[in-house]
């Protein structure tokens, strides 16, 4: 299964998202899906990035895999207990002085996989995407694993 | 990612942006619209026909120069959105909170 580590650093975030639009490329996934998974990607890393490691450096790593017509992206890190899938909706029909900025990124993740789960493994906090080699976008996502 | 004032248009400064806008890209741009801001551009038109990714960090980027340019009575408008970047907006509503027109020669009447 293709794996990439590195130190969970905002300077590492397109070598991360890079690998992860190879491997959809790979697994022939329409280049609008790809970007739409490198975003989803995005969010979590810069997520982990901000808030897995407050008072040291520590390590992310993403793996991919294709099943069934589906790629399923893991992303691991063993930082403070974090799962994306509790962060509250933003109020997307909010008016641009009242709009806030809080909760879009993992709003966007919840909306463009097909699913996620999140899982805590001993120290680890363990994120799986999934996206559908075929489907829309759809915002239905599942809790746990 | 490339960020280019292309000219002034009957008092609008048009600004072309390039590639993409992620977390790494977005606090750069944000920077160089507050400079021109700052200098007294406060009518702006970004043309982003040419912009092929853009995440929330972008969509923060854009919010707080949207916010910034209203409250010196100025105005923001987007123009010739790629159909990913225009369905970003579209889904986290930004489409519905500043202007985005399908060209620059629109945007224009639009300001």
């Amino acid at each position: 299964m293709p794996e990439i580590t590195s130190l969970a650093r905002m300077e590492n975030l397109q070598r991360l998202t890079q690998f992860v639009a190879k491997q959809a490329q790979f697994a022939h996934l329409p280049a609008r899906r790809v970007r739409k998974i490198e975003l989803a990607v995005e969010e979590v890393l810069v997520n982990i990035f901000s808030y897995a490691y407050p008072d040291a450096e520590g390590p992310v790593s993403i793996a991919c895999q294709t099943a069934n017509d589906r790629l399923i992206i893991e992303i691991r890190d063993i930082g403070v207990p974090f799962n994306i899938l509790e962060v509250p909706n933003p109020d997307v029909g909010a008016q641009l002085s009242e709009r806030q900025i809080g909760g879009l990124g993992a709003f966007f993740v919840r909306k463009i996989a097909d699913e996620v789960h999140y899982r805590r493994e001993e120290d680890q906090n363990v994120l799986v995407l999934i996206f559908d080699h075929h489907s829309q976008d759809t915002s239905t996502f599942q809790i746990g694993a | 990612m490339e960020i280019e004032n292309t000219g002034k248009d009957n008092g609008r400064f048009m600004v072309a942006v390039r590639g993409r806008m992620d977390a790494v890209t977005a606090p750069e741009f944000e920077k160089r619209i507050l400079d021109w801001i700052d200098s007294g551009e406060t009518h702006i038109i970004l043309d982003l026909e040419e912009l092929e990714y853009i995440s929330s960090a972008g969509l923060r980027s854009i919010l707080t120069i949207a916010k910034n340019l209203k409250g010196q009575q100025g105005s923001l408008v987007l123009c010739a959105l790629q159909d990913a970047v225009k369905e970003i907006f579209e889904i986290s509503g930004f489409n519905t909170i500043i202007p985005v027109c399908g060209s620059s020669e629109a945007a224009l009447k639009e300001t």
